[in-house]
């Protein structure tokens, strides 16, 4: 089974999130990259069935070339091959996204793409149907436990409580959700098989989306502090009177 | 100006993530909803402006077939001529759409909290970055504008006057491909609140310590009709699975108390709990950033706290 999985560049944010001062994408002065959660468990997954299968897993991302550090934290975990489709800095919207990786797709034989269900940062929810349509494959999506078959894929996810499952053919995309598996630390090995190896590249063109973006910014929040209560237990019949108050005692 | 809305059901009635499509959708013209059901909840859809209903019996396709919902959402567009189609920032909601967008060649903007028409084909909007921890203001050229409504941030208000309802029963024709993806859905286990729509959520993190921590917040919930949320970390670590996420890549909840018990508040866990009506932290840190978003704060040990917590509980 040779599997691409695609993955995306994004920074690393924590206790606290806040744009450049024109508006245009996340300050990541004080932060890393790491790729996207939902597309680390892809990787995994990809590598767990190659295990089980045989095969090869291609990681591929699209993004500057600093995203080869991505790249190459894939390979740590086991993946085979990379593929770095090259941008000048400029976003890529969903539809170009998806049209510059249905290239890829076209050039090799691939039986089964995996991709997260959504970026992290854009928070798209499009680019894995976009590019089923575009390869005429079926899809699913924000799928959370994936096994093999007969010749297909069963995939299985929940909304709102009910398990879904959805036996898809072969070839097929599928996006993944965090806790579809655990992403395993990549090994010392890993890591040094990941340092030296080629990354292969190409340069899609970029192509405008019909959505603009213009600028970004931080919600309006209120800036307040929590009222304290007390300290350990002695705050605990406060604790209770607000409990109450709330109307959370039955 | 014609607008479609894909209105999901819970139950009989619509639910209130479509409903708040649906008044974001008024303020863009004509309403008219599509629900893929037996039946069409028509009162509680005119109370909130919409003057047709779609109703696409499951008889035409059995079983969620997104790519089919998508395909029928684009035919009924292109014939009302429909200037935008829109749907609820839900898991569906999302998917369909994207689908409609694959189909039509047309671009779609996720989580929309404002849709404002600018002349001719053009609409300004804002959306969810970053789960709703960012806004991207952005401008959508498209003769057809396909959005989904943050399900947080837009909300339900039924119309000044109600509709006068006219349901029309919709066969729709379908490619074999478009229904090769179809659920086959399992019933949801035996009892227990789900959290997504728990009324309390007892929230864990790095500071239960371990696996063998989440006794004592198990308890608490019980005691307040409740369930057990746990921050990234928690599930990193494998101490708890990953269905009782709160935060970004878990689950969004929207509880009327949220009681996060050692959780520093990372932002993407500020993401999942920001539907929270009122929050309360427990944490030795009177610095940690959950008590920027919480209401109220004890400042303490929770291994200390919650059991007092339970004692003082169960003694009233």
């Amino acid at each position: 089974m040779d599997i691409l999985v695609g993955v995306k560049r994004v920074p690393t944010v924590g206790g606290k999130i806040a744009v450049t001062p024109d508006g245009q994408e996340v300050d990541t002065r004080l932060s890393g990259f790491s790729i996207s959660p939902h597309e680390e468990c892809a990787v995994e997954e990809a590598v767990q069935i190659t295990e089980r299968e045989g095969g090869s897993v291609t990681v591929l991302t699209l993004g500057p070339e600093a995203a080869i550090e991505q790249l190459r934290d894939a390979l740590a975990l086991g993946a085979h091959r990379a593929m770095l489709l090259e941008t000048d800095g400029r976003e890529f919207g969903p539809i170009a996204t998806a049209a510059a990786i249905a290239a890829e797709v076209r050039a090799h034989s691939y039986d089964l793409v995996l991709l997260g269900n959504e970026a992290a940062d854009t928070g798209d929810y499009q680019v894995g149907i976009r590019l089923a349509h575009e390869l005429g494959w079926p899809v699913a999506t924000g799928i959370k436990n994936l096994s093999l078959s007969g010749d297909g894929v069963l995939a299985r996810r929940e909304y709102r409580g009910v398990e879904e499952a959805y036996q898809l053919p072969l070839p097929a995309v599928i996006t993944v959700k965090e806790g579809i598996n655990l992403p395993r630390y990549p090994s010392l090995p890993g890591r040094l098989r990941a340092k030296r190896a080629t990354v292969d590249r190409s340069a899609p063109e970029w192509a405008a989306d019909g959505v603009r973006k213009e600028v970004l910014r931080v919600p309006a929040t209120s800036q307040h502090q929590a009222t304290v209560l007390g300290n350990g237990v002695d705050a605990v019949p406060e604790l209770v009177r607000v409990l109450d108050e709330l109307g959370v005692l039955s | 100006m014609s607008v479609l809305v894909l209105v999901e059901l819970d139950g009989s009635a619509p639910a209130d993530a479509s409903l708040r499509a649906v008044s974001l959708a008024r303020s863009l013209g004509d309403v008219s909803a599509v629900v893929f059901a037996d039946g069409a909840p028509a009162d509680a859809l005119a109370a909130f402006g919409v003057a047709d209903v779609y109703l696409v019996e499951p008889s035409a396709l059995e079983g969620y077939a997104p790519q089919a919902w998508g395909r029928v959402l684009a035919g009924l567009a292109s014939e009302a001529g429909a200037t935008a189609v829109l749907a609820a920032g839900t898991d569906r909601g999302n998917e369909v759409l994207a689908h409609v967008g694959a189909i039509t060649g047309l671009p779609m903007a996720a989580n929309c909290t404002v849709v404002t028409p600018d002349g001719g084909q053009t609409h300004r909007i804002v959306r969810h970055r970053w789960a709703g921890l960012l806004l991207e203001e952005a401008v959508m050229e498209a003769p057809v504008a396909l959005f989904t409504a943050a399900t947080d941030a837009v909300a339900a208000v039924p119309a000044q006057a109600p509709a006068t309802v006219q349901v029309h029963v919709h066969k729709p024709e379908l490619a074999e491909a478009d229904l090769v993806v179809r659920a086959v859905e399992a019933p949801a286990s035996a009892g227990g609140v789900s959290l997504a729509s728990a009324r309390v959520v007892v929230g864990g993190g790095r500071g239960v310590g371990g696996p063998d921590g989440f006794a004592p917040l198990e308890e608490l919930a019980t005691l307040l009709g409740g369930v057990v949320g746990v921050s990234r970390v928690v599930t990193s670590e494998g101490w708890r699975p990953h269905k009782q996420q709160v935060g970004q890549t878990g689950t969004k909840i929207t509880p009327q108390l949220y009681l996060a018990c050692g959780i520093s508040g990372a932002i993407q866990h500020i993401a999942g709990c920001a539907g929270a009506k009122n929050v309360i932290a427990i944490n030795t840190d009177p610095g940690a950033p959950i008590l920027a978003r919480a209401d109220y704060a004890v400042i303490g040990d929770l291994h200390q706290v919650i059991p007092a917590l339970v004692a003082a509980l169960r003694a009233r």
